[in-house]
């Protein structure tokens, strides 16, 4: 993109290269900065976080006393609610992108669709909440149950989902449809047995990617209200729970010390979880886009 | 026969993919119907002129005032300081990183700004009350525990990714016959960067300072966690305040019954929360589509 720095071009002077060593220099130095906050969040929540992780941590439940307590029933309250998000969202969402990618055309529904999607993303997750505790909590019913938060989670997501599967599916070249086509197949054996195939990675990828953003949702589930206090673990999708990042926030708003390392370690819990789905991810579309090649 | 049916199959798997897409044309419908159902419910308790312009906000307690300012005050000052933040070092990152970086560089930055994306909020809540603010109180007199000033700033580390791509990516879209023109002038890096290229992509970094604005809005958990729980009318960002989304989430861990005042002024807040930030990414969607075309 950008020419040679050090190139043909004749020089205009001192005080221009200065001028431009420095523009050069205050860029890398914001960017050190920014590489040294993330150094400093990691290194505060290691430091803080790892003396209180351990087997027992991770297989109790909460407790008053900060020693005792553990994340066992918000990892699998997370974990539950994943599942049910995932279920929901992904039918529904990579449903809609193959319409609109495939089918949908330039009418003026499809772009209507497109333009609300646009602004799905934009909306705050909180609002989502309040959508949540209005529509699933109060007028449908579900009370605070693994449904309620799945559900709310889910159309949080849908947006991301979508968008994301939309750029898979246009990745995938024009040709391969057309002889598809050409050997007398229907649209959808096309879009079932050619498209979707190809672009499984890069969906695949989108798919985790909106999960671990689900994953450390916290605002929504605690609108919609989720339990802060769950000494045991959801039997159904219509239990009560709570999920990682509300333990985390519980044991952060408490004044005692020994609470905030509680936090920490949860956090190191989540950040780890997260970290490991990345990689799933990229293992994933490593594989595949070597078979497909 | 087996035509028929695979006829059959197709239309019906079109409707249902159909009924898909329009599934987000619900969840809109749904947002809106519930905000407008329980903010109409508000407002017949609370006048439209109490609830925008009143100074006090004290729902919760026994004299009850319903003055939304100072949740705004709150909202917009721990917003400014993160985009005092998030804007420049984002700007800077952006022409620093499609101007200027060689590739290696950019391939080291872009995963590590990609990762400062990826931290969920509540982490960086703890980072703002745990490390940021012990830090600042070491030079800032008066910083009080809970206050706007840290995780004002966390909360613009948290958007610098969101500015910087979406700047570099306006930045990389101004087409190299500008930059070219510029240095067969006898241009430097620099001016070429700071006044052929930068104004050019102008639109559209106006369109990714916007949406900062808008998602420094609606964040939530930094605020919730660092920022305190007293909506206060105040622009000292040394004391603690209360933004809106903060209030949503204080109400939402008490046990206020649903069909109060008190449950349904979340909604309402929602409500100014959520048209705030719709009117400022319609703007953004503008902004950059008006860009695009451009240099289409």
């Amino acid at each position: 993109m950008s020419p040679d720095a050090t190139g043909t071009r004749p020089s205009t002077g001192g005080a221009l290269r200065i001028g431009d060593r420095l523009l050069a220099s205050f860029g890398l130095l914001v960017m050190l900065l920014a590489l040294a906050a993330l150094a400093a969040l990691l290194y505060d929540v290691l430091h803080d976080g790892l003396g209180r992780l351990s087997w027992a941590f991770l297989t109790s439940y909460p407790s008053r006393r900060a020693e005792q307590a553990g994340i066992l029933a918000a990892l699998v309250g997370s974990v539950y609610v994943m599942g049910i998000t995932a279920a929901i969202a992904v039918p529904l969402g990579v449903g809609a992108a193959i319409y609109l990618e495939e089918y949908g055309g330039r009418g003026r529904l499809s772009r209507m669709i497109e333009t609300n999607i646009a602004n799905l993303a934009g909306v705050p997750s909180i609002i989502y909440g309040l959508l949540g505790l209005g529509l699933f909590v109060r007028m449908m019913g579900m009370g605070r149950s693994v449904l309620a938060g799945a559900s709310t989670l889910a159309l949080l997501v849908l947006p991301v989902v979508i968008i994301t599967t939309r750029e898979a599916l246009r990745a995938v070249p024009k040709s391969l449809r057309e002889g598809s086509y050409a050997l007398g197949a229907t649209r959808w054996q096309t879009i079932q047995r050619q498209v979707l195939p190809a672009a499984f990675p890069g969906i695949l990828t989108g798919l985790i990617l909106a999960l671990s953003r689900a994953m450390g949702e916290t605002a929504p589930l605690i609108t919609i209200g989720a339990l802060t206090y769950v000494p045991f673990l959801p039997s159904d999708i219509w239990s009560p729970f709570t999920v990682l990042p509300i333990q985390i926030f519980n044991w952060v708003s408490r004044p005692q010390a020994a609470f905030a390392e509680n936090a920490a370690a949860g956090i190191i819990v989540l950040l780890a979880l997260l970290l490991m789905m990345n990689a799933v991810a990229i293992v994933l579309r490593d594989r595949f886009q070597r078979r497909s090649r | 026969m087996r035509l028929r049916t695979r006829a059959l199959a197709e239309f019906v798997i079109e409707r249902a993919l159909f009924l898909c897409a329009a599934t987000s044309i619900f969840v809109t419908l749904g947002i809106v119907f519930v905000l407008v159902f329980e903010t109409g419910a508000f407002l017949r308790e609370v006048s439209v002129f109490e609830f925008l312009f009143g100074t006090e906000w004290t729902p919760l307690f026994y004299d009850k005032h319903f003055g939304v300012l100072p949740l705004v005050v709150g909202t917009l000052l721990a917003s400014a300081i993160a985009m005092i933040v998030a804007l420049p070092a984002g700007l800077l990152t952006a022409i620093y990183l499609s101007e200027y970086a060689s590739s290696g560089v950019r391939r080291v930055v872009r995963p590590v700004l990609e990762v400062l994306a990826g931290i969920p909020t509540v982490v960086y809540g703890y980072f703002a009350l745990q490390f940021v603010t012990p830090l600042l109180q070491g030079f800032v007199p008066g910083l009080a525990g809970f206050n706007a000033l840290g995780p004002g700033i966390v909360m613009g580390i948290m958007i610098l990714p969101l500015v910087s791509s979406l700047s570099e990516d306006a930045l990389h879209s101004v087409p190299n016959g500008l930059r070219e023109g510029a240095y067969a002038l006898g241009a430097t890096r620099m001016q070429t960067s700071l006044r052929v290229v930068v104004p050019a992509a102008f639109s559209g970094i106006s369109a990714a300072a916007i949406l900062a604005v808008s998602r420094a809005i609606g964040e939530t958990m930094i605020v919730a966690i660092a920022a305190g729980q007293q909506p206060r009318l105040t622009f000292d960002p040394r004391v603690p305040v209360e933004t809106m989304t903060a209030y949503i989430v204080q109400v939402s861990l008490g046990d206020t019954p649903a069909g109060t005042l008190e449950y349904r002024t979340i909604f309402a807040v929602g409500m100014l929360l959520f048209l705030s930030t719709f009117a400022l990414n319609i703007v953004s969607n503008w902004l950059r589509n008006r860009f695009r075309e451009e240099y289409a």
